[in-house]
């Protein structure tokens, strides 16, 4: 079986006939695909957007498609943190209803095929390429007009040392609101790699909570583009607590005046994890506000990466841009990658960028250490401090908790 | 009892304490007085351990433990505070949780059972009330966003809290009206038994009023230079430093 872009683009055509959809579309998308290859693989193009991020590793992995599961996804399900409301449960990419327990009122439903919508441009970046290949369902929420969806989870366990390519779509009709939390978790080794696409209409709010939490031996990529119109927020939070590679890309547009996009992010690592988080915010109308603010813990040899880059259009203005990264290096080894980027063709705009990469500070540690708190209490007291800030932009108190949670969870796996 | 003997101190290689004789016996209170940049604060940081400040001479014990090899929470544990002249700002760190992970610290060090939340909240509450400080405080971060007097309470609350053996308070009544500083001084007075000691850095009279020391010892250059009774306070209010600084020069 051959390995990296070329063992997916021999499944491709192996199942090219089977594959359910629009297949000109999967063509394209396998052209662009094969043209760019996966980035970082030596076989493949260089690309500027994956400066710090490779996928080698997943490029010399052999995924077993066809693996029966070899870990129990009721289980895995069982301890996982959720919250009392309906959920949507993917296992090993494929829904599953006997798992699952939708909103009754009708908004989600099973894409038996893959709704390929209308923002992405599968040959621009090469993963969605990928996933429009080899796409088979998904998740779709509509929520019409002014209607409050509520909370709805996306879970995603992966059970099986094979890829997953899952493909959903959400829509928010004028003046609706919903908050989606997505957690995905696993066992093995596998590569999940999502596409989001997301809608919010005039006057609406989606509120998207994500927690990453894979199996340590995982990789996963996740691509979400949101289309914010008028007057409409889109408001994200991303916590990236497991994996061994992992990177979460956003691409945000402030289509209409008054729209607000809000990127926030954590990510914990430890030992030899890496974790990108690669945001493009594009300001295309009058008065809309976007604000980013990621945070990295990093321990032993890790590595974290942003790159968030903001489009100011010549007509955006009043553009209110806000974009901070910052990072705690708990090692000496471990580092940290920051790129932000502002292109602004419109003169009257307030877009401001930082950066901070530092220890733990001597002083608050000494300040504890003096009260009798332990030097690696003291420690983890101000990492949790500087998480705590982060998780801050969670307004909802239960998932603020349950977030917290899995950041303990993190700390105990460190410890242990 | 604290003994200190000829205790030297550098910070960046400058040698701020230049050989300190001091010994407070249990069940005392001395003042330190002296002008600004004599090296009050830095002896408060050595005898409590930061480590950017290096000990190049000298002891400091207390009850025959020598204090200067030991872990800053060590220190704490053997019963010593130090309330900072700056009190540091602990953003994302909760007062409660705070108050609470330091005391059960030190009861864990002393093989004593640790509080839980609503056995703690109990306790913080009526020391704020003793100490006339809004509750609220409780439910704030660190320092952060405290005034000036906010801040130098919340030590005496950590103080009245953790009930040290040998309180170092660092300037504790700067900048506080006079209602504060007395609920400073009677945060120590509440403090005071037989095997409690305490060194109270001020420059102000004022304060040894209502918390009246056995000794008053004037710190300049690194040096102790003269010690007396309260008396001595009294004198030094009216003529400041500029006779001894003549004198030393
Ligand atoms: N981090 C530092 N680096 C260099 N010199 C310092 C540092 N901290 C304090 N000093 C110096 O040490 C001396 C004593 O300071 P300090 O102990 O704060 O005095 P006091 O509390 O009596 O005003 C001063 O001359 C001060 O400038
Ligand atoms: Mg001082």
């Amino acid at each position: 079986m051959s390995t990296g872009a070329s063992g997916f683009l021999e499944r491709f055509e192996g199942v090219l006939g089977k594959l359910p959809g629009d297949s000109a579309l999967r063509a394209a998308a396998a052209a662009a695909f094969r043209a760019a290859g996966l980035p970082g693989d030596s076989r493949g193009r260089r690309i500027e957007a994956w400066k710090y991020t490779s996928l080698r590793a997943v490029a010399d992995a052999t995924f077993q498609r066809e693996a029966a599961p070899r870990h129990e996804a009721e289980t895995i399900l069982a301890g996982l943190p959720l919250l009392d409301a309906p959920r949507i449960v993917f296992v090993d990419g494929a829904w599953r209803d006997d798992l699952s327990a939708i909103p009754a009122a009708g908004f989600a439903r099973f894409a038996q095929q893959p709704d390929f919508g209308t923002l992405t441009w599968p040959d621009r970046e090469p993963m969605v390429a990928l996933n429009t290949m080899l796409a088979e369902d998904g998740a779709v929420l509509d929520v019409p007009a002014d209607h409050d969806g509520g909370v709805v989870q996306l879970v995603s366990i992966a059970a099986s040392d094979a890829d997953f390519h899952p493909r959903h779509s959400v829509r928010l009709g004028k003046g609706a609101r919903l908050t989606l939390v997505e957690v995905s978790v696993g066992q093995g080794t596998y590569l999940l790699n999502t596409v989001a696409e997301i809608h919010v209409a005039e006057g609406a709010t989606l509120t998207h909570i994500r927690l990453q939490d894979e199996a340590a031996t995982a990789f996963h990529v996740s691509t979400a583009y949101a289309d914010v119109e008028a007057g409409a927020t889109y408001d994200s939070f991303t916590l990236n607590l497991g994996a061994r590679l992992s990177r979460t890309e956003v691409h945000a547009q402030l289509t209409g005046k008054g729209g607000a996009a809000h990127l926030n992010a954590a990510q914990l690592l430890a030992g030899s994890q890496h974790a990108d988080f690669t945001s493009v915010v594009g300001h295309t109308a009058p008065g809309c506000q976007s604000r980013q603010t990621v945070k990295n813990v990093l321990a032993g040899k890790s590595r974290g990466v942003f790159q968030g880059k903001i489009e100011v259009a010549r007509q955006a203005q009043k553009t209110d841009g806000y974009q901070m990264n910052q990072a705690l290096l708990l090692s000496p080894f471990a580092e940290v990658d920051s790129k932000p980027e502002l292109e602004i063709f419109a003169d009257d705009v307030k877009c401001s960028h930082g950066a901070t990469v530092g220890e733990l500070d001597a002083e608050q540690m000494f300040y504890l250490r003096s009260r009798g708190v332990p030097e690696a209490e003291a420690r983890s007291i101000l990492v949790r401090a500087f998480l705590a800030e982060a998780l801050d932009a969670v307004a909802d108190e239960t998932i603020r908790a349950r977030l917290e949670a899995a950041v303990e969870g993190w700390w105990e796996r460190q410890a242990a | 009892m604290l003994e200190i003997r000829g205790l030297a101190a550098s910070i960046n290689e400058k040698p701020i304490l230049k050989g300190i004789d001091l010994t407070v016996p249990a069940g005392e209170v001395h003042a330190i007085m002296g002008p600004n940049g004599s090296g009050k604060s830095t002896l408060g940081y050595v005898l409590s351990g930061r480590e950017d400040y290096v000990v190049t001479g000298g002891t400091a014990t207390f009850n025959g433990v020598d204090l200067l090899t030991m872990e800053p929470e060590q220190r704490a544990a053997a019963g010593l505070f130090l309330a900072f002249q700056a009190p540091i700002e602990l953003p994302g760190v909760n007062n409660a949780n705070f108050l609470r992970t330091a005391l059960n610290a030190i009861r864990r060090a002393h093989g004593e059972s640790e509080l839980d939340a609503v056995q703690f909240l109990k306790l913080a509450k009526a020391e704020t009330k003793r100490l006339a400080m809004p509750d609220d405080m409780l439910k704030r971060n660190v320092n952060v966003g405290f005034s000036g007097g906010e801040k130098k309470r919340n030590e005496v609350l950590q103080m009245a809290l953790l009930r040290p053996r040998l309180a170092i308070l660092d300037e504790t009544d700067s900048g506080l009206d006079i209602d504060a500083l007395k609920i400073v001084a009677d945060g120590v007075n509440a403090l005071r038994r037989p095997e409690f000691s305490a060194l109270v850095i001020t420059h102000h009279q004022r304060l040894l009023d209502y918390l009246v020391p056995n000794r008053v010892h004037v710190l300049l250059h690194g040096r102790i230079v003269r010690s007396g009774g309260p008396e001595l306070a009294k004198e030094l209010e009216k003529s400041g430093y500029a006779e001894l600084i003549a004198e030393a020069a």
